[in-house]
């Protein structure tokens, strides 16, 4: 079970648990605002953006080649985001902060 | 919303990835009346892109592939009814009439019927075992099931589209013999440029799938435990498992019968509209108009599902919206990614980026100096790119876009 934390850019903050499936999957689940998956988390539209806590950065590791392809010339990229569908939730995930991206 | 909803009831028919979104996005919106989904399709609704690829070849249902949980529809006081068809739409009376006969009252109806595959009129066609599209989750099964069950497997597909290809790629890591067989000179050939059909052609026979072009099937014959598929050229192909994958009809028929205006499909307004100002069309139904390329189509993909049925559940919800979207699409066959924005069209001109690594290269369509749409094959920064350049129409420098040692960054190609 993990614990993430999501921010949504109208400065909402909610808590959701899960133990499996992909980030993205979660926050779909639990509605947050801004994370749509709309490709079903092939990694081919970039609805399900997110900025990680720098300081957890290492919890999630840095983006594959196909996914940082994807979000080097997004408009709103920062050094730590990430798409949500290419992060499994699983124990090593819990107390993570996630920033929905613009 | 200026008026309320409370007491109201939206109907939508289709529960696939159009109507299904637009049911949540119309909650989303401020809908509080009743949203009452109905399909043909027994299936909870699941996403149809991995049906042709990694579904395929997983052992999994569709329970890992489903478009929104279980419980969020009843978080969100959605009501699915599935497996349950709709026989009528009376626009004069606003209600619709079920395959059981109950009537049911609407507000407003919003049509979602997709489309069903084109089984051409090949001689013996319907008689013939183990034939299957590939458009529901029980195809997919079914192909799965026939491919693991044959000891000789020996696939022929008909059509040499995404879909026929996509198979083709699943089915050879299944362990078949595949063969493709395609009417046009080349595969693709209604939807890219020469360049790509070569591409895909030689990464299938890469990988053991036989492609056969300019082969008309004409008729198919049953023997005892398989079928041979007969071109008018003489070739004969033995068949397990024969999947037909060319092209699609549109699901207008319901729409049709109550009057609703169809042209080439459902054809709606920039808000979804029909031309009942309560009936509201989207998805792969639907005749629409792109504001950005300036000509009425219709359009087979996830992205317009999507994107249209956020459009209708704003415009029902009376906010000021209009559909104007640059269509995107993406492939997996073997370990390619194609990724594609915009739509070819009307090109003049194409430009090929091959990166340096193998099986990584980009395909820019321009009309004079407009770029139109890029394929993208395994390499997605020319897709992320591609994207940002046709929607600011900015004027490139097409001789760096080919030019490796330019390196690839938004500015490097503007004139």
């Amino acid at each position: 079970m993990a614990k993430i934390t999501f921010i949504t850019s109208d400065g909402n903050t909610t808590i959701v648990e899960g133990s499996t499936g992909s980030v993205m999957e979660l926050a779909v689940q639990n509605k947050i605002k801004g994370i749509d998956g709309d490709c079903g988390g092939v990694c081919s539209c970039a609805t399900c953006h997110v900025h990680v806590n720098p300081e957890q950065w290492d919890k999630t590791g840095a983006p594959d080649e196909l996914e940082n392809d994807m979000l080097e010339f997004d408009d709103n990229v920062s050094e730590y985001s990430r798409l949500s569908c290419q992060m499994k939730v699983s124990e090593d995930l819990d107390g993570l902060i996630l920033t929905v991206a613009k | 919303m200026s008026s309320t909803t409370q007491n109201k009831v939206c109907i939508v028919i289709g529960a696939s990835h159009a109507g299904v979104n637009f049911a949540f996005a119309l909650r989303r919106e401020g809908w509080e009346g009743e949203i009452i989904l109905y399909d043909n399709d027994k299936e909870f609704p699941y996403h149809r892109p991995p049906l042709s690829k990694a579904y395929l070849t997983s052992e999994e249902g569709t329970e890992q592939s489903l478009l929104f949980p279980k419980e969020n529809y009843k978080t969100d006081n959605i009501v699915l009814k599935l497996g349950i068809a709709v026989n009528t739409i009376n626009k004069e009376e606003k209600t619709i009439t079920l395959a059981n006969g109950s009537v049911q009252q609407y507000d407003k109806l919003v049509i979602a019927t997709g489309a069903r595959p084109f089984l051409p009129p090949i001689q013996g066609l319907d008689l013939a075992k183990n034939v299957f599209p590939m458009r529901t989750a029980e195809d997919a099964i079914n192909i799965r099931k026939t491919i693991n069950k044959s000891l000789t497997k020996r696939a022929v597909i008909i059509g040499g589209g995404y879909i026929g290809l996509e198979t083709a790629a699943s089915l050879k890591k299944l362990g078949a013999n595949v063969v493709v067989l395609e009417r046009e000179e080349r595969v693709l050939a209604r939807v890219t440029a020469p360049v790509m059909s070569d591409f895909f052609t030689q990464l299938h026979q890469n990988n053991g799938v036989k492609i056969l072009t300019s082969k008309n099937v004409i008729s198919i014959e049953n023997k005892d435990d398989h079928n041979v598929v007969v071109c008018d050229d003489g070739t004969k192909l033995n068949a397990d498992l024969i999947v037909v994958g060319v092209g699609i009809k549109v699901n207008s028929e319901l729409a049709q019968n109550a009057g609703i205006v169809i042209e080439n499909g459902i054809k709606v307004d920039e808000t979804a509209k029909t031309n009942d100002t309560d009936i509201y069309a989207i998805g792969d139904c639907t005749y629409h108009f792109n504001p950005h390329y300036k000509y009425h189509l219709r359009l087979e993909s996830v992205q317009n599902a999507v994107d249209q049925a956020k459009t209708a559940a704003k415009a029902i919800c009376e906010q000021e919206v209009v559909y104007d979207t640059i269509p995107w699409f993406w492939s997996d066959q073997f370990d390619v990614k194609l990724q594609i924005v915009g739509l070819s069209k009307g090109y003049n001109q194409i430009i090929i980026r091959q990166e340096e690594a193998k099986n990584s290269f980009s395909t820019w369509y321009f009309k004079d100096d407009e770029l139109l749409a890029v394929d993208a094959v395994n390499f997605a920064k020319a897709y992320v790119l591609g994207t940002k350049f046709i929607k600011s129409k900015q004027k490139l420098d097409k001789s760096k876009i080919s030019d490796l040692s330019i390196p690839f960054k938004p500015n490097s190609f503007l004139a």
